[in-house]
């Protein structure tokens, strides 16, 4: 009798495992990667500082406190898009970083000053340095890191009010 | 016909101006340059090798590949490299991995237990209803002894 009843319902587990598979496959996005660096500390680099020529900055910028690294670039119009929402994520206290990707410095300088300056540091990465060692395929791309340096998570595509309040929000508060 | 094999010309040269031109110090090392390329995937046009797509992200793949080869790193220090940084992802030739395990394991499994099942319920069937039942076999054996009886 016990052996019926499997023979009953095992089909029937086996169609729903795969029902709810196929159905999660329905809704998942699969230009969405999930980036390798999740749990390992920002690559080691060098890179100039977006406006002072002469000023380096190194990996120990992202030690201290919990903070967003933005990918951005002018000639990405999400970044355009996102960026508003940047300035008032900057506003409320957010410390934002930002990595300027293969970019025209002058036309970076004239977004900034246009559009409002939501970040604390700006790195100028020109032949895309820092974002092919962090596996960066598009821009704009938001990582969320520890005060320890360390990658928690990564956001492809526009951070808005409401991914940020549903993902990122309840991840970037429980970052220490 | 003179005049189409100078276009012919003049449209072989345009495209040869298109293409990014890789110089190697030996054969071994195009012939490693041309295979990562073909095994490599660009993450931002997802169904192209890097050698095939023009996006930009694919250039900077290949040029990194480039410079990975030409400093004299084999294939696997090619790929690892790639794929620390981009994830198995980046690999057409992906590694055995146990997701991957499943993914191939599967179909047999479904083929090896559905074999089991059939067997199994094939035995079962022949167990509980045999061809003739006992009752009927004495009968059987009467009518046949009846009919050889009968011809003689």
């Amino acid at each position: 009798m016990n052996k019926r009843l499997l023979y009953f319902f095992l089909p029937l587990v086996v169609f729903l495992a795969v029902s709810v598979f196929l159905f999660r496959g329905l809704y998942s996005d699969p230009t969405e990667l999930e980036s390798v660096l999740v749990g390992k500390p920002v690559p080691q680099f060098e890179l100039q500082d977006i406006y002072e020529l002469d000023k380096q900055h190194h990996s120990n910028i992202f030690e201290g406190e919990p903070l967003l690294l933005n990918v951005w670039a002018t000639w990405c119009p999400t970044c355009r898009a996102e960026h508003e929402f940047l300035n008032t994520l900057a506003e409320q206290g957010v410390k934002i970083i930002g990595l300027n990707y293969k970019d025209d410095r002058g036309k970076a300088i004239n977004w900034l000053a246009q559009l409002g300056n939501p970040y604390a540091i700006n790195l100028y990465d020109e032949k895309g340095l820092l974002a092919l060692d962090l596996g960066v395929y598009g821009a704009p791309e938001t990582y969320l890191i520890d005060s320890q340096g360390i990658i928690r998570y990564r956001h492809v595509g526009d951070v808005n009010a409401r991914n940020w309040q549903q993902e990122l929000a309840p991840i970037f508060s429980a970052m220490e | 016909m003179r005049v189409l094999v100078l276009l012919l010309g003049l449209i072989s040269s345009a495209a040869f101006a298109a293409i990014d031109v890789y110089e190697f110090d030996s054969e071994q090392q195009e012939a490693l340059f041309r295979e990562l390329t073909q095994e490599l995937r660009c993450p931002k046009c997802q169904n192209n090798n890097i050698a095939d797509s023009n996006a930009g992200l694919a250039q900077d793949l290949r040029e990194k590949t480039y410079q990975l080869v030409k400093q004299g790193n084999d294939k696997q220090q090619v790929l690892d490299y790639m794929v620390d940084r981009y994830g198995n992802f980046v690999r057409y030739d992906p590694p055995l991995t146990p997701a991957v395990l499943i993914l191939w394991l599967s179909p047999l499994l479904v083929i090896v237990f559905g074999g089991v099942y059939l067997l199994g319920r094939n035995r079962n069937s022949s167990e509980k209803e045999p061809l003739v039942e006992e009752g009927e076999r004495e009968r059987l054996a009467k009518l046949i002894e009846q009919t050889e009886r009968d011809k003689q």
